[in-house]
């Protein structure tokens, strides 16, 4: 029977990545959710946003010769007794446009949030594969570790090395070292998610027994666990590095707006926010709340696409 | 064709090989495989502080362990299909996995060719993993779902070729795919487009890669399709007459033992009760146990019912039963069944038996 299947099959050529792509359940799913669709679009934007900052923006926030200091607090321009038509978000108390400053302040936001994560990752990934593969003692003992570590919050973590950094270091070193910094710290503050995460598939992937096939075969266990298993659990690592990315910016904006994020200098969205806060009541409401709108969106369209992403890669859900 | 008519031919040929397969062993039983006092017991008693237990006013430390192997002594002789059997739980895919190597013995040991593997580390293990190969038991898990079969196959090959160009490699991998009837373009494709026959195919095909000589099969065929069962059941003796290789098969299917293996080896509760030539075996049992086992069988002329009922369970392997372990079940047990192990003794035609009763003639 399978010989007659292999002659009549014999032209049909295996199909390519995209077309495959397009068969899967991920894509079927994505076809037909809209919120999905929007989600991805407006991120897809903030993206494009972020790329292209320097093309985008009318001027460069970073550059003090674009900057006078008589266009501070100029309202949008759609507020016509005050507002300049250059400066169609208006400006902040510095004078720079809020638009531009918002380009590069989001830039600067999703690098942290997207390093923060890589670095989570790749922390995470090979203390929970580790555990996971070994077992045993090893596994208790990094597993005790990544407890310990959760029994910290995250922002407590931030604040005491952050501040302590700042104070030891002076501020001036510290501005220059600010990004780096709030990647280290939450990516190194966040990794027992990923730790957990990974290890749980990876026991349950270790059972299966094309993981027995390759032992049997003689691969080492290092290929073993990342080429083998790591594979077959990234549906999982997809999900929660949206919704991790999305903690890490909310993190980074906790601390710009604490004063221990990135400098006003090169402001992110959260020391955006932090800033306007002192005009707010001076009625320079657009400083905090526009950056805020932005922030708040990219947030939460990242958190609707995590959602979808693992409603739709959870097998217990899967309905065909 | 039909599965029974494809059985029949097949068992033609079958009895052939083991006329074959018997005058060679007679000759020389060239021993391949060497299985020496095998225990196996699995720790359940959870990590160390689930293991204390406050009794009489004292802490203690309490371990509980299920006995999956109890002393298993076994050959496989070169060229032989060594079917091992026995119900569920019974640890014959233990031992499969055991010989494998994918677990360590608690005690005893396994040796290849008369050289000891069952402590070696993996790099000494190399080349016995070139040498020994292994079927699983569901093809619908032992292929890797992220890779293509052409990678899948392709990296035994590599691993155990370093200096092969891609040619070679490639040649390889397609001539492995033709011998099990797979169509070498499907290289390319995923396990998932493929059926449970087909699969199980490719999973041989990556333990042919390596041009092994002995592969360990732990059902192979029980997660298949009857009619699939007779294809990749043919597939693999005509692998085994082209290849030279030597089986250790594990099954609870006893139609297929009958068409498919050169001795049988009958296990119960850990413990091998009886070996022996396969058509000796179904002659005539000689363990209460194989004999229980054997009037089991549906046969189509079943018009009375001669089945040999045994009374209660299979006792837990946690505590295993004094003596022999079958001594609970067994309807010709008697005192020294209860206190003393049956080591396995000779019969008059070439098989072995672990009973006293048949020791002492009673039965």
């Amino acid at each position: 029977m399978t010989t007659q299947n292999t002659t009549s099959d014999l032209p049909e050529k295996a199909p390519s990545a995209w077309q495959r792509f397009k068969d899967t359940h991920v894509w079927h799913s994505f076809v037909k959710d809209r919120v999905a669709q929007l989600s991805f679009t407006i991120f897809m934007g903030y993206v494009l946003m972020a790329l292209f900052a320097p093309a985008i923006a009318p001027f460069d926030p970073y550059d003090p010769t674009q900057i006078d200091i008589m266009n501070s607090e100029l309202p949008p321009s759609w507020n016509e007794d005050e507002g300049d038509p250059q400066f169609w978000l208006g400006t902040d108390a510095q004078g720079r446009d809020l638009w531009s400053t918002i380009l590069y302040g989001t830039r600067i936001s999703l690098t942290i949030g997207i390093c923060a994560v890589l670095l989570q990752a790749t922390i995470g990934i090979i203390i929970g594969l580790i555990a996971g593969y070994r077992g045993g003692r090893v596994d208790s003992i990094l597993m005790r570790f990544a407890d310990v570590q959760l029994s910290f919050s995250t922002m407590m973590v931030a604040i005491v090395v952050l501040a302590v950094f700042q104070a030891s270091f002076g501020t001036e070193l510290y501005q220059e070292l600010a990004m780096i910094m709030l990647v280290l710290v939450i990516g190194i503050a966040e990794w027992p998610q990923y730790a957990r995460t990974i290890r749980a598939s990876v026991l349950a992937e270790k059972k299966k027994e094309y993981v027995d096939a390759a032992r049997v075969m003689g691969l080492g266990q290092v290929r073993i666990m990342f080429r083998h298993i790591l594979p077959n659990t990234l549906s999982p690592i997809l999900v929660i590095s949206t919704v991790q990315v999305a903690n890490a910016i909310i993190s980074e904006a906790s601390l710009s707006f604490l004063g221990l994020g990135m400098p006003v200098s090169q402001p992110s969205l959260g020391s955006l926010i932090s800033s306007g806060f002192e005009y707010i009541f001076s009625g320079a409401w657009w400083i905090t709340v526009i950056p805020g709108v932005v922030l708040v969106v990219l947030v939460l369209v990242m958190n609707l696409l995590g959602d979808w992403l693992r409603d739709v890669l959870n097998p217990k859900l899967y309905k065909g | 064709m039909s599965v029974q008519e494809q059985q029949q031919a097949s068992e033609q040929d079958q009895t052939q090989e083991q006329a074959q397969a018997q005058s060679r062993t007679e000759n020389k039983p060239e021993s391949l495989v060497q299985i020496r006092d095998l225990y196996k017991k699995f720790n359940i008693s959870g990590d160390f502080l689930d293991q204390l237990k406050f009794q009489g006013g004292k802490i203690v430390r309490e371990q509980e362990f299920v006995h999956a192997i109890n002393g298993v002594n076994l050959d496989v002789h070169k060229g032989e299909a060594l079917c091992v059997v026995g119900e569920s739980g019974c640890g014959k895919s233990t031992v499969a996995r055991t010989v494998m190597g994918l677990l360590n013995p608690s005690r005893g040991s396994i040796s290849y060719r008369g050289e000891r593997i069952d402590n070696l580390d993996d790099k000494a293990l190399m080349p016995y993993r070139k040498k020994m190969q292994m079927i699983f038991q569901n093809p619908y898990a032992s292929l890797n779902p992220r890779m293509t079969i052409g990678q899948t196959l392709m990296e035994p090959v590599k691993l155990h070729n370093p200096t092969w160009s891609a040619l070679e490699i490639r040649d390889k991998v397609h001539e492995v795919m033709f011998s099990v009837g797979i169509d070498p373009s499907w290289g390319e494709r995923f396990a998932h487009e493929f059926s449970g026959g087909q699969r199980q195919r490719i999973s041989i095909a990556r333990a042919l890669a390596v041009d092994p000589e002995f592969i360990v099969a732990d059902e192979p065929i029980s997660a298949l399709d009857v009619s699939i069962q007779a294809q990749v059941l043919n597939l693999m003796m005509d692998a085994q007459e082209k290849r030279n290789l030597t089986y250790l098969f594990i099954t609870h299917d006893l139609a297929v033992v009958e068409h498919f293996g050169t001795r049988v080896a009958v296990m119960y509760l850990g413990s091998l009760c009886e070996l022996a030539p396969t058509k000796a075996l179904f002659a005539k049992p000689r363990h209460p146990y194989t004999q229980a086992l054997l009037s089991a069988i549906p046969r189509l002329e079943d018009d009375r019912p001669s089945h040999i009922k045994l009374q209660g369970e299979v006792p837990t392997p946690v505590n295993l039963p004094s003596g022999c372990v079958f001594h609970g079940r067994c309807p010709y047990v008697n005192d020294r069944c209860k206190k003393e192990i049956p080591q396995l003794i000779a019969t008059d035609d070439g098989g072995q038996v672990a009973c006293h009763a048949v020791e002492e003639g009673r039965l």
